[in-house]
This record gives structure tokens, C-alpha cells and sequence, in this order.
């Protein structure tokens, strides 16, 4: 799995965090998205894909 | 578990109970139906980066062309759903088709409403659809050369924000509405105050405190607004931004209940086999107490995933913590949960008088209401505002 994030789309909305917090934080001054893991393990994966499916700026996106 | 899924509505919530019924592994035949001829795109932006300019329509697709493929589903695009028979589960269209479905989901989001006199004058402008922004963005553009008086009528966060991406692209601007200050019933005197401070110290004309009851016009076009005090305001460009209604007319004769939204029970089913998600959803929220509709863009993504558990046999409640942006002049408001108008409110992070080195005031606010933290509010502080959460959490526990 390959995880990308348009962090200019980003809406700083922070659902990714709260669904799979091992591979996505906010930057501390504006909360725009920092990707911890860009190819995270499988065990990751489900909370990856919801995240990226419930990101209300559909910024993350997610191939396999 | 149901052979077939029909999604009536191709935006987020629509999408999203299809998404989300995938990643639970779903396997069989989906179908989703948009009236709309575009993509599925995102809305969020409509009044911010492209009414702005600064974004084009290929930038709000939801989901790239391979990730739309890998849904295996069924598009059906520009073709509305005319009706529902819910005992046969049949939706028919505006073009003729018949479609059925072992589980139906309703996703048509809103319609804007519009002001008497407004109806067929040019000038007039609403803003719910990729259509209507391009629309706009086109009007206020050619006002920028003409030295065009707009007005925008609403002082809600869609009016509030049509009005800052306004006034950004350099417009004359005048914000109308019942309110004292933009936004005062759902954030309260002192944010609300705020915001008002902040409009006016980007050079928006507030005409607050007095509703707009009609549109006037003069040989086809718009002329101005009149207040109901009988004061008109002149202008060239009107929005009207003052609600919008669940879409539901197709669905008028159904015998689904129909009641400021599709009516839906605690896991968002309205009948045997039929389910509604998004803006158009009015369900039983169990710990909160009361049903509820919500209009914002985190909510069509997480009922989308209720609506598809439900679907797929479960039947726990859909309790969510309600979640909502709004960029204003470059502010970012965030609010999680629920503020009530008479909430006592503390500053929990930051310091709304202290402007820093960017220009910025970042703060979060807690929102208390008969002794529990029902909402907490952030101004520039996302990140913070999120930690804050928990306080919510903490106490939304069935009363
Ligand atoms: C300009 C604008 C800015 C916004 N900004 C924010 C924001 O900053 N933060 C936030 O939280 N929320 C925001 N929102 C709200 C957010 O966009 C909505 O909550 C979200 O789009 C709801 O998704 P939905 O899928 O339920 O409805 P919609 O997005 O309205 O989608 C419904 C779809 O159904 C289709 N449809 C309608 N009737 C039929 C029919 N009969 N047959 C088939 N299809 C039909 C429509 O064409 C539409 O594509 C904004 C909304 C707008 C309009």
C-alpha cells in the first residue's frame, strides 16, 4: 500500500488522526496533515483506507 | 445480505455509502444514480478556492477515474430519480429507466431556497451546485470590471463565506440578514462579535438585524434587496444564501415520512430495505436524545459508513459527534459537537485578544450548557481544537 496526501487540499478537519493515528498527524500551527507512514503495514491498512475514504477534503489517496 | 445496492445521489454521502460498503467487503451489485451530469465532486470548495478562481472543477472530483473504477459499481450521471415505490423498491427517472434494488439509499442533499421576487430576475445567484458556482464566479468577475454593488443575502456560514471569497476577489460587498452579528445562533455572542470585527476589518458592509423580504427588479433584472423594514439597499449582483431544503420532492407520495428530511430511525433506516444519508437524512440520534439533521461535510462521510453497516445487518445506533468547518478571510472556525446560543463559554487553549506575528488570533473555546461540555470551538487552533474533543466525549453519555 502507497498512501499520498494533497496537502494544499487539506482541511485540517483531523478525522485521519482520530482513524489511524500510527500514520497521519496535523502540524502543530495550522493543522494541515503530515503523513507519518507512507507505506504502512498491513495491519494498518483497513484504518488507511477508511481514513482516506472519510477525509472530508478527499486529500488522501490510497493505491495497492 | 442484499444482492443489490441502489444509491440514489452521486455526491459525498452518496459515494461514500458505496465506498464504504467495499472496504466492508460488500461483493454485490451496486448502482448509484446522480442528477447531476459531473463526477462526483466535493462542495466545501464551491465557496472558497473556486468561487475564488483559484481552483477549476477537475480539482473537486472526489475521487480520481481509477478509484472510481475500483469500486465496480454502476454509474448512472445527469439522469435524477423521479420516484420511489417502497414496497416494490422501484426508482424511476427522468429519462425513462426503472431501477430496483434489494436495499435503496437516499442521498439527495438539499435544494437552495429562494427569495420572493428573485425567481426569474438576472443578477440573482444561489450557490449549492459546481454549476452555480461557475455561474457566480463568472458574475462577480464581470462585476469586478463594472464596479458592481453585490449583496449577499444570508448571514449563515454559507453567506459568510460567499461574502469573505467576495470581497477577497476585491468586490463591494454588503452582507444582509436577521442576525445582529454573522452566525450569532450557532456560535454565540462572543465568537459571533469576532466574526463581525473580522468582516468589517476586510471592508464587507454589514447590514445585519433586519431580514430581507423580497428581491426587487426592474426589466428583467435585479435592482436591489428590500429589508423588512421597507428600506431597500440597492445592487447589481444579489446571493441569496438563506437555507436549503432536503431534496426530497421525488420521494413526495412514497409513503416514507417526510419531515424536514427523509425521517429515518436510530441506524438511518427509513423503511424495509430503504436508508438515507447526508443533508437529506433526519434520524434518531440516541445519546443526544432528539433526531437531528445535519448539513455538513464530515457528517455525509460518517452516515455513509452507518447507512452501509445497516445495510450490511448491523443494527447499532449512528451517534456521532457532530463536526463542522468554515473559512472566512482567511480564518479557519472549527466546531465539534453542539453550542448551545446560551452556553457559557471559557477559553480553553490560546487568547482571542492577542494578535501574533502572522496577523492571526488562535484560540479554543468550551462551550458548557447546564453543567457539560456540549461543544468545543476553534479559531486558527485545529490541532488543539481536535485534543479538546475529548472533553465532549467525555460527557455526551446518555442523559
Ligand atoms: C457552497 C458550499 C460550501 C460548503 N462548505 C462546507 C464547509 O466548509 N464545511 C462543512 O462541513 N460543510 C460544508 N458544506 C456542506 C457539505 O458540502 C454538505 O454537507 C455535503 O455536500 C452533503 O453531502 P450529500 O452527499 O448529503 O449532499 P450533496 O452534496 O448535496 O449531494 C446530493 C447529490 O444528489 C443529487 N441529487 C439530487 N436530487 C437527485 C435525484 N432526484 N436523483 C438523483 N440524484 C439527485 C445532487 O445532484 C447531488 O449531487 C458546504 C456546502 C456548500 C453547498
Amino acid at each position: 500500500m502507497k498512501v499520498t496526501v494533497d496537502s494544499e487540499k487539506c482541511c485540517a478537519g483531523g478525522n485521519c488522526v482520530m482513524t489511524a493515528p500510527d500514520v497521519f498527524d496535523q502540524r502543530d500551527s495550522d493543522g494541515t496533515v503530515v503523513l507519518l507512514n507512507d507505506s504502512p503495514p498491513a495491519e494498518l491498512h483497513d484504518a488507511v483506507r477508511e481514513a482516506a475514504d472519510v477525509c472530508p477534503s478527499a486529500c488522501i489517496t490510497v493505491s495497492e | 445480505m442484499p444482492d443489490s445496492v441502489l444509491v440514489v445521489g452521486a455526491a459525498a454521502a452518496g459515494l461514500g455509502v458505496a465506498e464504504a460498503l467495499r472496504r466492508k467487503d460488500y461483493s454485490g451489485q451496486l448502482t448509484i444514480l446522480g442528477a447531476e451530469p459531473h463526477v462526483p465532486y466535493d462542495r466545501p470548495p464551491l465557496s472558497k478556492q473556486v468561487l475564488a478562481g483559484d481552483w477549476e472543477p477537475d480539482r473537486i472530483r472526489l475521487r480520481t477515474q481509477e478509484v472510481l473504477d475500483g469500486l465496480k459499481a454502476q454509474f448512472i450521471l445527469g439522469d435524477p430519480a423521479v420516484s420511489l415505490d417502497v414496497s416494490s423498491h422501484v426508482v424511476r427517472t427522468a429519462c425513462g429507466r426503472t431501477l430496483t434494488a434489494d436495499a435503496i439509499v437516499i442521498a439527495t442533499g438539499l435544494k437552495p431556497r429562494m427569495l420572493p421576487g428573485g425567481g426569474d430576475l438576472s443578477g440573482v445567484h444561489v450557490l449549492r451546485t459546481l454549476n452555480d458556482a461557475l455561474g457566480l464566479r463568472a458574475a462577480l468577475q464581470a462585476g469586478l470590471t463594472t464596479d458592481a454593488r453585490v449583496v449577499v443575502v444570508g448571514d449563515g456560514v454559507l453567506g459568510a463565506e460567499i461574502t469573505a471569497t467576495a470581497r477577497s476577489m476585491g468586490l463591494n460587498v454588503t452582507m444582509t440578514g436577521p442576525q445582529p452579528r454573522p452566525l450569532d445562533m450557532q456560535f454565540g455572542p462572543m465568537v459571533s462579535g469576532m466574526l463581525a470585527d473580522l468582516h468589517t476589518e476586510n471592508g464587507v458592509t454589514l447590514r445585519l438585524g433586519t431580514g430581507v423580504d423580497r428581491i426587487t427588479g426592474a426589466g428583467g433584472a435585479v435592482t436591489g434587496v428590500r429589508l423588512s423594514d421597507g428600506e431597500v439597499i440597492p445592487a447589481d449582483l444579489v446571493v441569496v444564501a438563506v437555507g436549503a431544503a432536503p431534496e426530497t420532492s421525488w420521494l413526495e407520495g412514497s409513503g416514507l415520512t417526510l419531515d424536514n428530511g427523509v425521517v429515518c430511525d436510530a441506524s438511518c433506516r427509513a423503511a424495509e430495505g430503504i436508508y438515507a444519508a447526508g443533508d437529506v437524512a433526519r434520524w434518531h440520534h440516541e445519546t443526544l436524545g432528539t433526531t437531528l439533521r445535519l448539513e455538513n461535510r464530515t457528517n455525509a462521510s460518517e452516515q455513509a459508513g452507518a447507512v452501509a453497516d445497516a445495510i450490511l445487518g448491523s443494527s447499532a445506533p449512528f451517534v456521532p459527534v457532530p463536526y463542522m468547518w468554515t473559512d472566512q478571510h482567511g480564518v479557519k472556525i472549527q466546531v465539534h459537537g453542539t453550542l448551545h446560543p446560551d452556553a457559557e463559554v471559557t477559553i480553553a487553549d490560546g487568547d482571542p485578544s492577542v494578535v501574533n506575528e502572522q496577523g492571526k488570533r488562535r484560540f479554543v473555546a468550551r462551550f458548557r450548557h447546564e453543567g457539560r461540555v456540549t461543544g468545543v470551538l476553534g479559531w486558527n487552533m485545529p490541532k488543539q481544537t481536535i485534543q479538546r474533543r475529548r472533553e465532549i466525549l467525555a460527557d455526551l453519555s446518555p442523559a
